[in-house]
Parts: structure tokens; C-alpha cells; sequence
């Protein structure tokens, strides 16, 4: 029973090394670059359900001040750092995201292509055609 | 995407939503200090509301709303007028970014001169992300033949 | 006085504020670009020289508080000798590769230097602020800044270089979410971001799996932004299909800012008596695989044809030294680490200015196409090219011994002798590639050959320009004259590096 409880308390975490596991898997095994792009962003977004996963409390509000709670006390309102960490990495994620599709849009326009093996051809050709 | 839309549904409620769209966007902005909002989400908002006449009326039109150049510009214009307001600080004196020193200029008291240079950064980093998406929008479709 | 008192936050934020005003400069006028950035440059070089001597009168680490919050609630920027010696190192390679950029940029690249300039100012940025900074989540941040940066700067070169910037952009924020799950691991057990407290709060803690789990991935986070062994795999696409001013840039500065992070982590967050009591050595773990990353990165650059691949598998291979020392966790061999990222950065980056200098007169950088006319062609590119050589063989009085002998006796200390083979034998083979390049320049006669008639006429003097001759040959004379004064450094600022405890 001590281990069903451990599994559902931590459900949160769970989730987070799922959408790891998806997100490395994507990265790794799929041919075509659009995808591999998907299973990083999958793989920043487990990240930041950590964090948000580590910051809540049982029975706690959103940090905004309240009336009804006494000043000195915080036990009542979930942590908000964590959120505000989480908002640069969303941001970093956007930009990265934006240099990416950048990116995918100049290889496109050279090569014609965005599967991987036909791009390493690609590659291999153009290297041995500047010999 | 670079043509303008056939269905008149389209064309219509995008014109007419899209500056609601921009107030409710201010409105995130300025109330970042007493509910859940601030600059990255209020700029997102902006460049929402301005993205969203891009997608529905054509690009060639949308460029009479809002330039294809200027999203550079008010991005470093943005990020100018955070670092701007750091910067005035370190010549009244503190630190980088301690704004109690900005009740040196503003008729306020030293707490809520803290209150006001958030505000002013804020402020920078909306117009800044607002300027970016529209830039890395208009940066992606520029290979587009149509 | 504003200089004085705010000193140490100076160079990231004026790198900051010249990126952004670079594109509002030079809009239409692109010639602007350059001299904007040469003078924010030496600006950074002056406070970086500045910030040293005050850390050496002062002898205590400088704290500045970030909007005057007391940390832990605050940031904090730590100004001690290890970040003041790592940020002259990258502020001054970084001026004089700037000087050289002017014209092979305008010839490369031409209509694109508003971008590219403003790029690698916020790059080197992004360096600054890396170093200086004493937060962990602020490190995440500039870490990201100078990644984007490097991934646009290497991309605008030939036409393999957007894919080889798209795997590193994969491989780099990877990196940069490992690094931010360890930290998110430290904060959920310590509460606190700061890197002093943490430092305070980690004994009290026990032996803990998640304290473990959280340093085992900031490791590997950092392994792969320093191009440690197995993690090296972006490194000799993106140095050779990048431009040559990219390159030159990025190869000196790069890999050393990640493993100054390790250091910080290793030996100033976690410090040395935690370490050890980890289940796994994490430090044996990381020797172990510097010193394949040597053996491989010597043999695969052997292999190459083509100078900036073989640069780049020679980067892999020094960059192991440095891990080496950083592994072995001793005060010898932290000192040989240190001072070999101070040698590895003017090597380096005089190698690859020589390789520019060869794509600008020849149009490629091809060993095997390299006519032994070179030699009175472009004879101070090829004097510069053989002194960076000798430095990275390891001949004195070049500064490139002197860090590989802090190295040997650092792994003299624990009977390592593994690792005493492992540097001798690399010094050999990094001979081999490049006497190859010297012996074919130096050593064969020009006019002894009637079958040939490319040059039938003596071979006249077709040297690059001056802006680009003078950084190449200062960073040379550079090797020379830090070999003489190694003493000095070691002395006067390597010595107050090694933390308390070792």
C-alpha cells in the first residue's frame, strides 16, 4: 500500500519523466527535422511542469495578496518564484523555437529536403564536390 | 497566407476584435503588479492582435497597419528603454536596477518609485516582445513565393 | 565613480546596450557596424584590466548586489580571481579577432554585417555574463543568450553550415534543459539559488539521491556545451562550415566558458569534501573521459584534410586537457587547467585567424592544396602559423608548455601515471599534423622542379593586410611572451584560485 501511495502522491513527477522519455525519443529516433524540433519542445516543456509540479501546496492560493490572510503568513499562498523561472523559460523556448524554424526554412532552400538521411547525402556530396 | 482571405466572416470579426484585442492586452500590462499578467504577456497579446490582421487581410494590406521593418526597431527600442531605465539609475547613484533612486526625479516617495520602475520595465519589455514576434513572423514568410 | 563602484555588472551590460544599438546605427548604413563594436570592445578589454588589478589590491571577492537585494533574496555578481582572469582572457581574444574580422567579413559576407555584428556582440555578452555571474538561474539565462547567438553566427556560412548550426541548436538546449532540471532539483531541496548558499546549505542536508541526481546533471549538461568526450559530437561541423571570423571567435571562448561553469559547480557549489563522499566519482568519471577525448581527438585530427576540421578535432583534444585538470582535483593540476584555458584561447584563436587569412588570399584552407610557395608568399601568416604550432606541441619557452607541465605534475600527485602517458603521447600526435603542414611549407625546395609550371617566376610577396596581419601576429608574439611571464600569472592571480579545502 506504501508504494501505491508513493505513486499517486508523486503523479506529477511522473508526468514530467513521461514527457521526457517522448521528448528524447522524438528527438532521437525520428527522420524528419520538423519532428525532431516537436520532441524538444516537448522535452523543455517537461521541465518547466517540474518546476511548476514543486511549487504548489496543499490547500494554497494564487499569490496575490489577500485579504482574508494574515500578512506574515505564506503557508496559504503557493511559492511564485518557480513561476517567474518558468516564464524565462518559456520565453528562451519561444526564441528558440523562432532561430529553429529560421533555421529549417534556409537548410529547405539549399537542399530541397528535410529527411535526415537524404541530407546527410546531401552533405557528403557537397563536401566532395569543394575537394 | 499572403493573400487575403475569401470568407467575409473572416475579414470582418478579425477587423473588428483586433483593437479589443490590443485594450485587453494594456490592460494585462499595467495590472501586472496586482493579478496575473506583466510584459511577456501582454506583448505576446499585442503581437497577437497584430498577427491577427496579417493572417485574415493579406500581407500586402497588413503592411499599411504596421510596417515590415518595424518590428526590428521597436524590439530594440523595447529593450533599449529597460536597460534605459537600469541605466538612469546607475547614473543617480545605486545600483543596476535598484529604482528607489528614481524618487530623485519623480515627485513620488522612495516605495512607490520602486512601483513606477517596474512599471517602466514593463513597459519596455512588452513593446520589445510585441516588436520581435512580428519580426520573426515576417522573417519566416519572406521566402514565401505567393 | 560610476565606472569604480559599478564595475563588476559594466561589461555585460555594455554589450547589451551595443547590440542594441547597433541596429539602430547602422539601419542603412552598414559600414557603421564595425567601429561601434571595436569600441565597445576595447572598452571591455580597459574595465576587464581594470577589474582585475582591483581584485588583486582588494585579495577578498567582490560582491555587487543587483538592485541593492541582500542575497539569498537577490542577485548577486561575484568578482574574484577565477571570474576577473576568465573574463580578460575572453574579452581580450575576442578584441583582437574582432580587429581581423573587418575584412573577411566585408568579403564573406557582404550586406550582412548589421546582423552579424550585433550577433556576436550579444554572444560575447552572453561570455560576460556567464562568468561574472554568482546566480544559478542567472547562468541559465546568459547561457541561452550566448547559445542563440552562436547558433545564428555559425550559420551563415557555406552551404553545410545551417545544418551543422541546426544539430548543435538541438545538442545545445538539450544542455541547457539538463542544466536547468539540476538546478531545479538544488532549489526544491535547498531553497535557495544563490551559489554562496547553497554552498552553506548542502552539508547540512546529509547524503542525499536527489543532491546526486542534480550534480550528475549539471555534469552532463555542461560535458556537452565543453565538448567533453563522448558529448563532442556538434563541435567539427559547426567550427569547420562556419565562417572564419565565426570560428575564430567561438573556438577560443566557447568551450572554455562551459567548463569554467564546471569548475564553479564542481568546486565552489558542491566543494571537494562532498564530492567524494558520492556514490559514484563523478571526478574520476570526468578524468576518465578527458583523456579518451585527448587520445581521439589527436588521432581522428591526423585524419583530416582540410585545416579547420583538423582545428576543430584539435579543439576536442584540448579541451580534454582542461577536464583532465578539472578532474584530477588538485591544486597543481587547477592551476594547469586554468592556465591552459589563458593558452588554449591565444593558440586557438591565432590558428584560426592564420586559416581566415589563407580563405582570404587562396580561397581555401585545404592542407594537401597548400603550395610550398606559401612560404615567401605569405611569409609572417606562415611564422605566426608555426609559433601557434610549436606552442601546441609543447616546446618552451611557448606558453603551451607551461600549462601542460602544471598538468604532469598535477597528475604526478596521486601516482596517476595513466594520465602522465596519455598527455606525453598526445603531444606526439599533435605533432604529427602539424609538422605535416610545416614540413610541406618549409621543407621543399621551390624552383627544383621543371615538371611543375604553376610559379615559373620567383613567388612575389602577397601578404594579407595589415588589419588582419597585425592580430595574427600579436596573438603569436602573445604565446611567446606569456610562456616568459607564466611565472607572474601563476603567482600573482592563479594562486588565489584553489578553494579552500584542496
Amino acid at each position: 500500500m506504501k508504494t501505491l501511495d508513493f505513486m499517486l502522491g508523486h503523479y506529477a513527477y511522473w508526468f514530467t519523466l513521461a514527457l521526457l522519455a517522448i521528448g528524447l525519443y522524438g528527438m532521437m529516433m525520428k527522420k524528419n527535422l520538423v519532428k525532431k524540433l516537436i520532441g524538444m519542445t516537448i522535452f523543455q516543456v517537461s521541465v518547466i511542469i517540474f518546476y511548476i509540479a514543486g511549487s504548489s501546496k496543499w490547500g494554497g492560493t494564487v499569490p496575490v495578496m489577500d485579504k482574508a490572510i494574515d500578512v506574515a503568513d505564506s503557508t496559504k499562498y503557493i511559492n511564485p518564484l518557480p513561476h517567474t523561472l518558468m516564464l524565462t523559460a518559456i520565453v528562451v523556448g519561444v526564441a528558440t523555437t523562432g532561430v529553429a524554424f529560421a533555421l529549417v526554412i534556409s537548410i529547405y532552400k539549399r537542399y530541397k529536403t528535410l529527411d535526415e538521411t537524404v541530407l546527410l547525402e546531401g552533405m557528403k556530396k557537397d563536401s566532395d564536390s569543394d575537394e | 497566407m499572403t493573400r487575403k482571405s475569401d470568407n467575409p466572416i473572416v475579414s470582418l470579426v478579425s477587423r473588428i476584435i483586433s483593437p479589443f484585442i490590443m485594450l485587453f492586452a494594456l490592460y494585462v500590462i499595467f495590472h501586472g503588479h496586482y493579478s496575473p499578467g506583466g510584459g511577456f504577456q501582454g506583448g505576446t497579446m499585442l503581437a497577437a492582435a497584430v498577427l491577427l490582421i496579417r493572417l485574415s487581410a493579406g500581407n500586402e494590406i497588413a503592411q499599411l497597419q504596421f510596417k515590415k521593418d518595424l518590428g526590428t526597431i521597436l524590439g530594440s527600442i523595447g529593450v533599449l528603454v529597460y536597460f534605459g531605465t537600469g541605466f538612469l539609475v546607475m547614473l543617480l547613484g545605486g545600483k543596476f536596477l535598484d529604482y528607489k533612486y528614481l524618487a530623485k526625479i519623480l515627485p513620488v516617495s522612495e516605495v512607490m518609485a520602486r512601483s513606477w520602475g517596474i512599471l517602466f520595465v514593463e513597459i519596455g519589455v512588452g513593446i520589445a516582445v510585441m516588436g520581435l514576434l512580428v519580426a520573426i513572423y515576417d522573417d519566416l514568410l519572406e521566402g514565401d513565393p505567393l | 565613480m560610476i565606472v569604480t563602484s559599478n564595475s563588476p555588472v559594466l561589461i555585460p551590460l555594455l554589450f547589451l546596450a551595443t547590440a542594441l544599438l547597433i541596429p539602430l546605427v547602422a539601419w542603412k548604413r552598414n559600414w557603421l557596424a564595425w567601429p561601434v563594436t571595436i569600441l565597445a570592445s576595447f572598452a571591455s578589454v580597459a574595465i576587464s584590466v581594470f577589474n582585475v588589478f582591483l581584485v588583486i589590491q582588494e585579495g577578498q571577492p567582490i560582491h555587487y548586489y543587483l538592485g541593492d537585494w541582500v542575497p539569498p533574496i537577490g542577485i548577486e555578481y561575484v568578482l574574484d580571481h577565477l571570474s576577473a582572469f576568465v573574463m580578460l582572457v575572453i574579452n581580450g581574444v575576442a578584441f583582437l579577432v574582432l580587429i581581423h574580422a573587418k575584412q573577411i567579413v566585408s568579403r564573406e559576407l557582404p550586406g550582412k554585417e548589421m546582423p552579424y555584428y550585433a550577433a556576436a556582440v550579444l554572444m560575447l555578452c552572453g561570455f560576460n555574463g556567464i562568468v561574472i555571474t554568482g546566480d544559478l538561474f542567472n547562468l541559465y539565462v546568459f547561457l541561452e543568450i550566448s547559445s542563440l547567438s552562436l547558433y545564428g553566427l555559425i550559420a551563415v556560412g557555406e552551404k553545410q553550415s545551417p545544418v551543422a548550426a541546426f544539430r548543435y541548436l538541438i545538442m545545445g538546449t538539450i544542455a541547457a534543459s539538463f542544466y536547468l532540471l539540476g538546478i531545479g532539483f538544488l532549489y526544491l531541496k535547498t531553497g535557495s539559488l544563490n551559489m554562496a548558499d547553497v554552498k552553506a546549505i548542502l552539508p547540512l542536508l546529509g547524503d542525499q539521491p536527489v543532491v546526486f541526481i542534480a550534480l550528475a546533471l549539471i555534469v552532463l549538461g555542461m560535458g556537452i556545451k565543453m565538448a567533453l568526450f563522448p558529448l563532442h559530437g556538434w563541435l567539427p561541423d559547426s567550427y569547420t562550415y562556419a565562417p572564419s571570423t565565426s570560428s575564430a571567435i567561438i573556438a577560443p571562448t566557447g568551450t572554455k566558458v562551459g567548463a569554467y561553469v564546471l569548475l564553479r559547480v564542481l568546486f565552489f557549489v558542491f566543494g571537494l569534501t562532498y564530492i567524494t563522499r558520492m556514490p559514484v566519482p563523478v571526478t574520476s568519471v570526468i578524468t576518465w573521459l578527458a583523456a579518451i577525448g585527448i587520445i581521439y581527438g589527436s588521432i581522428m585530427a591526423i585524419a583530416q584534410k582540410e585545416m579547420k576540421r583538423m582545428l576543430a578535432y584539435s579543439s576536442v583534444a584540448q579541451v580534454g586537457y582542461i577536464g583532465l585538470g578539472i578532474g584530477l582535483a588538485n591544486p597543481l593540476a587547477l592551476v594547469g587547467a586554468v592556465l591552459h584555458v589563458l593558452n588554449h584561447a591565444f593558440m586557438k584563436a591565432c590558428l584560426f585567424l592564420v586559416a581566415g587569412n589563407f580563405r582570404f588570399k587562396l580561397g581555401h584552407s585545404n592542407i594537401f592544396k597548400l603550395s610550398h610557395s606559401i612560404r615567401k608568399k605569405m611569409p609572417w601568416t606562415m611564422a605566426a602559423f608555426t609559433v601557434a604550432a610549436l606552442s601546441m606541441v609543447g616546446l618552451p619557452p611557448m606558453a603551451g608548455f607551461f600549462s601542460k607541465w602544471y598538468l604532469a605534475l598535477g597528475t604526478l600527485k596521486d601516482s596517476n601515471w595513466h594520465f602522465l602517458v596519455v598527455i606525453l603521447v598526445s603531444s606526439l600526435l599533435n605533432a604529427v599534423y602539424f609538422f605535416r603542414i610545416i614540413e610541406k611549407v618549409y621543407m621543399k625546395p621551390i624552383h627544383n622542379n621543371p615538371v611543375e609550371n604553376e610559379e615559373s617566376a620567383e613567388p612575389v610577396r602577397d601578404e594579407v593586410g595589415s588589419s588582419m596581419l597585425v592580430p595574427t601576429l600579436i596573438l603569436a608574439a602573445g604565446l611567446i611572451v606569456l610562456g616568459l611571464l607564466n611565472a607572474f600569472i601563476v603567482k600573482g592571480i592563479l594562486n588565489f584560485i584553489i578553494p579552500a579545502g584542496m
